[in-house]
């Protein structure tokens, strides 16, 4: 798999950049995903987006669906995107260093 | 994707003259970004005990393939040819009339010839000829027989999934030739090489080990359930209770699990939770859902036989442990496919099972006889055909509505009439495409069989661009806002293939606006249907705000 370097940490990603495992998330990994996204700060709503996504995943195994985003963190669509230009799958997904969800969706 | 053009602008490069005047073999096939999905992860090609778990990159010259895999892929070939009739009929009595050439979406789409479905077959024919057969042996390439080469094997890998099995051309085949089972049989040979996509790779083995695509776990999947509980109750005003894993229950529900997870399938999913309500209150039936069983649709029909039975015995398992009467599937594509083409002699008969009888009706779903599963919109369209369902239509009159035959459920089982009966049942205003691209020619969304990844959305948006074509049609001349469509992946794909082609157009399932007219017993005064939208001012065509699709390419 390919590898990324950020402030002198490597990062093993897959094609789309997503961090290999969310066991190796770090703070260094979130300013590496701003840097790509084209973000200018990371600030509280981005945290609370993070915090959010990280905490859904330890429990269920999965990134919540955006619905479910959107409802607990207040936050609607369209202010996420305007938060994570790539959208909550592969902006925020991957800041969190969660995977990206596969099958009919 | 933030490469391609705007879409007037990628229509009008879209040429169907494209060949050099070269013969197809001596045209070289290059691999190109946007137009393939990605390589299969190791650890999921693992997970299913498939051969040559690896890393590899299609763009890459090496693909890391085992030395002996041309023997593999002699040896694959020739027992499949022996294992199954069919497909050594399909490589035999093509007479290359043509028919099918310019039907297939992808061709239509990208003007590339290998799209052809005929060209198509004919990169595996042409080594069927080569292998197999005496002309093929003694002429040579002007048989029409050529050498099986790495280059041979990589423009296989790139054409077999380069089409979405949807079975339009073989409508049209003279012979009947059906050139799904023929990519299929491409696809399972590449995968005796490792040679699949992760996008169908890794839905199967989360499949295998947690019983969906998605990789819910059963917690979350109830979880996900009662979310939609909540979101039910603020508009409706009515409690729905899901059962999950109920013993004796009368009927188990499946359907993908796209509808648990991806908008706009997600609606879908509260109206069948509100419609098994409903059938609770009003007339007692006893549905459960199961969070082992929590897939209708199988990846393992795009990968092979073996993995397709595989993931559908689990369905049968389920029903068999709760000592159900018969199942109820969901509004999936390719899960009726298998389930009516294949069931009866892979994992059938499921004689431990009832044939299925409408409790409520008493109608009795002969084809369903034999895989003891009805499909839920033939199902509603029973109901609604007896007077069981008590309907205000007029509650989606913000609504134009066409309906986008899904492939399988039309070419693969025959599936036309009962959604547009519950469509006019439940909406006011309802309009079809053109004649010759619904019901059984109906047009490919272009991103089936496993091709729904965001890698390949050049692929997706050309091959959807027929379908796209027809609703813009539509669009433009009743002002048509909504596609109905009966699949997840048509759920899942369309809005893109929409925002990028008629971006006035979005998509729903059947059973969302079943739901939305079905009068609730205790229901509050409804004044937003399930997406949230105005229902009341008929001028305006509100939208959600949590739903409201931003403009961005893809997805």
């Amino acid at each position: 798999m390919p590898e990324v370097e950020f402030n002198g940490k490597t990062f093993t990603v897959d094609e789309d950049g997503f961090i290999d495992n969310y066991e190796n998330w770090t703070e260094d990994w979130v300013q590496h995903v701003k840097k790509e996204e084209g973000i200018d700060e990371v600030n509280d709503e981005h945290k609370k987006v993070i915090t959010m996504l990280r905490e859904y995943y330890e429990k269920n195994g999965i990134a919540p669906m955006v619905r479910v985003l959107s409802k607990v963190t207040g936050f609607k669509l369209k202010h996420i995107y305007e938060l994570f230009p790539s959208g909550p799958g592969k902006g925020a997904c991957k800041m969190a260093g969660l995977p990206k969800p596969t099958g009919c969706v | 994707m933030s490469k391609l053009p705007k879409s007037d602008e990628y229509f009008s490069k879209i040429k169907h003259d494209k060949t050099s005047g070269a013969e197809w073999m001596d045209t070289p096939t290059v691999i190109r970004e946007g137009m393939f999905c990605y390589a299969a992860k190791p650890a999921s090609v693992e997970t299913l005990g498939l051969p040559f778990p690896r890393e590899w990159n299609p763009l890459h010259e090496d693909w890391k393939l085992p030395e002996n895999w041309k023997e593999i892929i002699h040896k694959g070939f020739r027992d499949r040819l022996e294992r199954f009739r069919s497909f050594k009929v399909f490589m035999d009595i093509c007479v290359r009339c043509g028919a099918c050439s310019d039907k297939c979406h992808f061709f239509i789409g990208t003007g590339d010839p290998k799209n052809m479905p005929v060209v198509r077959a004919e990169l595996l024919r042409s080594v069927y000829r080569n292998d197999f057969t005496k002309v093929g042996k003694i002429l040579g390439k002007l048989g029409g027989a050529r050498e099986l080469t790495l280059d041979v094997l990589k423009e296989w890998w790139y054409y077999m999934f380069q089409c979405t099995e949807c079975r339009r051309c073989s409508v049209f085949c003279p012979y009947g030739i059906d050139t799904a089972e023929i990519t299929m049989m491409g696809r399972e040979l590449l995968n005796l090489l490792g040679l699949n996509i992760d996008w169908i790779a890794t839905p199967v083995s989360n499949c295998y080990k947690t019983g969906n695509h998605m990789g819910i776990q059963p917690h979350a999947f109830k979880d996900m359930l009662d979310f939609f509980v909540d979101e039910i109750e603020e508009v409706t005003g009515v409690l729905v209770e899901p059962q999950f894993n109920k013993k004796g229950a009368d009927i188990l529900f499946i359907t993908p699990s796209g509808d648990v997870f991806g908008d706009p399938g997600t609606y879908t999913c509260m109206g069948y939770m509100i419609l098994l309500h409903y059938l609770k209150v009003k007339y007692g039936l006893n549905i459960t859902w199961s969070t082992y069983a929590s897939e209708g649709g199988n990846f393992g029909l795009f990968t092979s036989n073996e993995v397709m039975k595989r993931l559908n015995a689990k369905m049968y398992a389920e029903a068999k442990r709760l000592g159900v009467k018969w199942i109820l599937g969901g509004e999936c594509g390719h899960m009726w496919r298998v389930i009516n083409q294949y069931m009866g002699t892979m994992n059938g008969p499921a004689d431990f099972l009832e044939e299925p009888v409408n409790p409520i009706t008493g109608t009795k779903f002969e084809n369903a006889k034999s895989t003891k599963m009805v499909h839920i919109v033939e199902f509603t369209a029973d109901l609604i055909k007896h007077g069981k369902l008590d309907l205000d239509p007029a509650r989606n009159d913000h609504l134009k509505v066409t309906f986008h035959d899904s492939c399988n459920p039309a070419r693969g089982m025959g599936m036309l009439d009962e959604p547009r009966y519950v469509i006019k049942n439940v909406c006011n205003n309802f309009y079809e495409m053109p004649r010759n691209c619904i019901r059984e020619q109906t047009f490919c969304c272009g991103s089936g069989s496993g091709l729904n990844a965001s890698e390949d959305m050049e692929l997706r948006l050309a091959g959807g661009l027929p379908r796209a074509n027809a609703v813009k049609y539509v669009h433009d001349k009743h002002g048509v806002n909504m596609m109905a469509c009966i699949c997840a992946i048509d759920r899942a794909v369309f809005p893109p293939l929409m925002e990028y082609w008629v971006p006035e157009v979005d998509v729903t399932g059947l059973h969302e606006m079943v739901a939305n007219a079905l009068i609730i017993p205790g229901e509050k005064e409804k004044t937003v249907d399930l997406r949230g939208e105005d229902i009341l001012d008929k001028e305006k065509v509100g939208t959600d705000e949590f739903y409201t699709r931003p403009s961005f390419s893809g997805r």
